[in-house]
C-alpha cells in the first residue's frame, strides 16, 4: 500500500541522490532553478493531463494548443495592448478547442486519439495562420515582468543570481496543490476516476459521464493555452513552432508516474514524481553532454522500463 | 496400473496457497470414465481454483492429478489440454471476429505448407458439428451466433484436441430453456462416449437431473463425495455446502401494502414490442419472471433511463417524473442493482468506501463539490456494518470482495439514497446460499419500510419465495401475471415460454 503510493516519489528521491553524486554541477542551487523552470511547462499540462488519463481518455492537442495559445498572447497584447485581454483571449481559446475535443469524445463517442490528433493538426494550422508564419516578439513590458518575477531571489556574493523560484514555477506548483486536491477530495474528482474505472457502472450510479468529460476536455484546453502564455512571455516571443512534441513527453511524464493508460487510477504524487524524474534525467544528460539523439534513446527506454515495472507490481 | 475400478481422474491431495489464503487443503476425489460428476460448494469454496489447477492455469501448491493412472503436474495450459483436459468456462474463451471454423481449430488448424486449408478446415469443423447435432454453418461469424451455440463450438473445439476429461464451470447460467436441453443431451452423448465430466452448478435441480455423482467442497476442503447420487438429497447437499441446516431459505410473510409507490403507463422503447404498464404499492414486491431475452433487463434499463424510452409516463409516490437519464431515476427514488455486476455494477478498482458513496454522496458535499471526508466515512462504515459486508477495511477494493459482497456493497450505494422503489436484477446471481438468505431478508425488511420493490429472476423457487405478486413476460411483452395464491410453478414457466410462430420442429 505505502510502496503503491510512494513508490515513484521514492524512485525520484533515489535518483536526486545519485545524480547528485555522479553528475558534475547537479546538486547547485543555480541547477535546481534550472530544472524546476524547465519542467514547469510540462508540470503544469501535466495536473489536467492527469485527470483525462484517469477518466479513461487522451488529449493530444495540447501539444499544439500551446504554441498556439502563446501566438494568441503575443497577437492580442501586439493589436491591442491590454494584458487582461491577450491572456483571457488565450484561455477561452485553448477551452474553445477542449469544449470541441469533449463534445466529440463524450457525445459522438469518437475515439479520443482520434479526435486530439485532429484538432492538434487543426490547432496547428491556426497557429500558423494567426502567426502569418512567423513568430511575434512580445515588448510589453507588464508581462515579460510577470514571466520573469521571482520569490525567493537569492544572490551569490558577486551580485549574480545563485537560486530563484520565477512565476511560472510557482503557477505549476500551485496547479500541483488545487487539481491535487480536486482529483482526491471533491465530487468532480472522484467521478473522474468512476468513469475511467468502469464507464458503464458510472452511468448507471446516476454520474453525469458526458458532462465530467466535456469538462475535463475544457479544463485541459485552458490549462495548455495558460502554459502557452507563460512559454511565450518567459521567451518574450510568440512562436508557432514551440514545444514540439511536448503532449508525447506530458503524457510519457504522467504514465512514468504511475497514472494508468487505461483509466481509473491516478493520483497528483504520481504526476510530480513522473514529471520531475523526466526532467531530472534530462538535465543529467545535459550536463554530462550526452548527445540529443542518445537522449531520446534514454528517455524512451525508462518510460518503457517503467511501464513494465508497473504492469510486474500490479501482477504480483 | 489401471483397472476398472480406479477412477479415470483422480484429484491427488490439491493444495493452493494464495498469499495469506488457503484456497484449498489437500482436496482428493475421483471421476469415473462415462460419469457426469458434479462438483458444489459456496462460492469462495474453492471449486475455480480447482478447475484452474486442472486446466492447468494455476499451477497448485501441492498434490497432483492422476489420469488414466499416470501422474501429472500441469505448469501451462497446453499441458492439462495435451493430457486430454478440457474446461469450459462461464465466459467462453473464443474469438468473436472469427468464423466457427477458426474457433474450433484455433491453434491447430489443417495447413499445408504454411498456408492453412480453409476447404478442409470447413469440411472439418462441419464434421465436428454435425456430431453434436449442431447445424451451424462453419463460416459463420462466431459474434453472430446466440451464446448457446457458442458454448457448442466451444465443446466442439475441446473435442477436436481429444479431451476426454470436460470441465464445465456453470455452463447453463445464460443459457434459455431450450439452450439447456441441447447442452443436456450434448452432455450425455459424451457421458455415453465414455468421458469424465465434471459439471460445477450452483443449480440443484440440474445435479439431480444429470449428474450420477457429486463432490462438495466447503472452504477449499473436501467435504464429501456421493458416488451415486441416490445417496443423498438436495436438502443434504445444501447442509453440506454450508455446514448447517438452512430451514427456509425466504422465510415470505404478507405485509400491508401502502397506496401506489410506482405506476407505469404504457412504457415504450428499445427491446419491448408492445407497451407496459405496471403498479407497484408501498411495500410490495412484484416479481417479474421470464426467460433470458425476453425483455426484462430491457424493461428496467427503460424504467431507469439507461435506455431513453420513447413513450410512457412514469409516476412515484403519485407525483409524475420525467426520467432521461438514470440521475433523474435516483434523484425521483427509483434505482436499480444491475444484473451484471462487473460490468455495470462495481467500480472494479476503486475502494469499498468509494463504491458505496459514489451516488448519495451529492447530498452531502460542501459548496464546490468538495468531499465530506466525515460523512463518507460515516456512511460507508454504517452500510457495511447493517449489511455484514465482509472486509477487512473499507479502503479494499471492490473487486478483491465475493460476489455476494460485492452486491451488499451495490445495495449499501443505493440505501444511502432516499429509495422509494428498488429494483433488482437477478439480485442473486453468482452468490453463495448464505449471503442469498441474507439479501432475501433485506428485500423483505425494506419491503416493510414501505419501498416498492421490483425483482427479476429467472430462479423460478426464488421469486416464488419473495415475490406478492408475479407478471411474467415473453418476447418483449408482458404475457400474464399471478397473485401469490396463484403462483403455480408449471403455469408460470408455461406463460413465459416462447410462442412458436411457425411450424417448424
Amino acid at each position: 500500500m505505502f510502496l503503491d503510493r510512494a513508490g515513484m516519489l521514492l524512485v525520484l528521491a533515489a535518483l536526486v541522490i545519485a545524480c547528485s553524486f555522479t553528475v558534475p554541477n547537479f546538486a547547485t542551487p543555480n541547477n535546481a532553478a534550472s530544472v524546476l523552470l524547465a519542467v514547469s511547462t510540462v508540470g503544469i499540462v501535466a495536473t489536467t493531463m492527469l485527470f483525462c488519463l484517469a477518466s479513461g481518455n487522451f488529449d493530444l492537442s495540447v501539444g499544439t494548443i500551446i504554441p498556439a495559445g502563446g501566438v494568441l498572447c503575443a497577437l492580442i497584447l501586439r493589436d491591442t495592448g491590454s494584458l487582461p485581454l491577450a491572456i483571457s483571449g488565450s484561455l477561452a481559446f485553448g477551452a474553445l478547442v477542449g469544449l470541441v475535443n469533449g463534445v466529440v469524445v463524450a457525445k459522438f463517442k469518437i475515439n479520443p486519439l482520434i479526435t486530439t490528433l485532429s484538432t492538434m493538426m487543426m490547432v496547428k494550422g491556426l497557429a500558423f495562420v494567426f502567426a502569418d508564419y512567423r513568430s511575434i516578439g512580445i515588448s510589453h513590458e507588464g508581462i515579460l515582468d510577470l514571466a520573469n518575477a521571482a520569490y525567493p531571489t537569492i544572490h551569490n556574493d558577486r551580485g549574480g543570481v545563485l537560486f530563484q523560484i520565477t512565476t511560472p514555477v510557482w503557477i505549476c506548483f500551485a496547479l500541483f496543490a488545487v487539481f491535487g486536491f480536486v482529483l482526491q477530495r471533491t465530487t468532480f474528482g472522484r467521478n473522474t476516476l468512476a468513469i475511467g474505472g468502469n464507464e458503464e457502472a458510472a452511468r448507471l450510479a446516476g454520474i453525469p459521464v458526458d458532462r465530467v468529460k466535456i469538462t475535463i476536455f475544457v479544463l485541459q484546453g485552458a490549462v495548455a493555452a495558460l502554459a502557452g502564455v507563460l512559454l511565450a512571455s518567459r521567451m518574450g516571443i510568440g512562436d508557432p513552432k514551440t514545444a514540439q512534441g511536448i503532449e508525447l513527453s506530458i503524457i510519457s511524464a504522467c504514465v512514468l508516474g504511475g497514472v494508468s493508460l487505461s483509466g481509473g487510477i491516478g493520483r497528483m504524487s504520481y504526476v510530480i514524481a513522473g514529471v520531475f524524474i523526466m526532467g531530472i534525467v534530462e538535465n543529467a544528460m545535459n550536463l554530462l553532454n550526452i548527445d540529443i539523439a542518445f537522449q531520446y534513446v534514454v528517455r524512451g527506454a525508462i518510460l518503457l522500463s517503467a511501464v513494465l515495472f508497473d504492469r510486474f507490481r500490479q501482477g504480483r | 496400473m489401471s483397472n476398472a475400478a480406479q477412477p479415470y481422474l483422480v484429484f491427488d491431495a490439491i493444495t493452493k496457497t494464495y498469499p495469506g489464503v488457503k484456497a484449498l487443503r489437500g482436496v482428493s476425489f475421483g471421476v469415473r470414465e462415462g460419469t457426469v460428476h458434479a462438483l458444489m460448494g459456496e462460492n469462495g469454496a474453492g471449486k475455480s481454483t480447482l478447475l484452474k489447477a486442472l486446466s492447468g492455469a494455476h499451477l497448485p501448491t501441492s498434490g497432483c492429478f492422476h489420469i488414466g493412472g499416470r501422474e501429472h503436474v500441469f505448469h501451462s495450459t497446453s499441458a492439462a489440454m495435451a493430457a486430454g483436459v478440457a474446461v469450459i468456462y462461464q465466459e467462453l474463451h473464443l474469438v468473436p471476429e472469427m468464423t466457427v471454423a477458426e474457433n474450433i481449430y484455433l491453434g491447430h488448424m489443417p495447413q499445408r505448407g504454411g498456408i492453412i486449408d480453409r476447404k478442409q478446415l470447413r469440411a472439418l469443423a462441419a464434421r465436428q458439428l454435425q456430431r453434436l447435432g449442431e447445424n451451424i454453418d462453419p463460416d459463420t461469424k462466431l459474434s453472430r451466433l446466440p451464446i448457446g451455440q457458442r458454448q457448442m463450438v466451444e465443446i466442439a473445439k475441446a473435442l477436436t484436441r481429444g479431451a476426454k476429461i470436460i470441465a464445465f464451470d456453470e455452463p447453463t447460467s445464460s443459457l434459455s430453456a431450450r439452450e439447456i436441453e441441447k447442452l443436456f443431451s450434448v452432455i450425455n452423448d459424451l457421458r455415453r462416449e465414455g468421458c469424465a465430466i465434471l459439471y460445477v452448478t450452483h443449480r440443484m435441480e440440474e445435479v439431480f437431473r444429470i449428474c450420477d455423482a457429486c463432490t462438495v467442497l466447503r472452504d477449499g476442503t473436501h467435504v464429501r463425495t456421493y458416488e451415486s447420487l441416490s445417496e443423498t438429497t438436495p436438502d443434504a447437499l445444501v447442509k453440506d455446502m454450508v455446514g448447517r441446516d438452512i430451514i427456509d431459505v425466504y422465510g415470505y410473510q404478507p405485509r400491508p401494502h401502502g397506496s401506489v409507490g410506482l405506476d407505469v403507463h404504457r412504457l415504450f422503447g428499445p427491446g419491448l414490442n408492445s407497451p407496459v404498464s405496471l403498479k407497484i404499492a408501498q411495500g410490495e414486491i412484484l416479481g417479474l419472471f421470464g426467460l433470458i431475452g425476453a425483455g426484462r433487463t430491457e424493461l428496467l434499463k427503460l424504467l431507469f433511463g439507461a435506455t431513453p424510452a420513447t413513450a410512457g409516463d412514469i409516476a412515484i409516490h403519485d407525483t409524475p417524473v420525467r426520467i432521461r437519464r438514470p440521475a433523474d431515476a435516483i434523484r425521483a427514488g427509483l434505482v436499480y442493482c444491475t444484473e451484471d455486476r462487473k460490468k455495470e455494477g462495481i467500480l472494479p478498482i476503486l475502494s469499498i468506501m468509494e463504491n458505496c458513496n459514489i451516488s448519495a454522496r451529492r447530498h452531502h458535499v460542501f459548496p464546490g463539490g468538495i468531499i465530506n471526508t466525515r460523512w463518507e466515512q460515516q456512511n460507508a462504515s454504517e452500510q457495511v456494518r447493517s449489511l455484514a459486508v465482509k472486509t477487512p477495511s473499507l479502503q479494499q477494493l471492490i473487486k478483491n470482495l465475493s460476489g455476494g459482497n460485492q452486491q451488499k456493497v451495490i445495495l449499501g450505494r443505493w440505501l444511502s439514497e432516499d429509495v422509494k422503489v428498488l429494483m433488482l436484477d437477478e439480485p442473486t446471481r453468482g452468490i453463495d446460499v448464505g449471503a442469498k438468505s441474507e439479501i432475501y431478508q433485506l428485500i423483505f425488511k425494506l419491503a416493510r419500510e414501505g419501498v416498492s420493490v421490483l425483482v427479476v429472476s429467472s430462479d423460478l423457487p426464488e421469486i416464488i419465495g419473495l415475490a406478492d405478486r408475479l407478471l411474467v413476460m415473453r418476447q418483449g411483452r408482458l404475457s400474464a401475471e399471478f397473485t401469490r395464491a396463484e403462483f403455480e410453478p408449471e403455469r408460470i414457466l408455461a406463460a413465459a415460454l416462447p410462442v412458436e410462430t411457425s411450424t417448424a420442429a
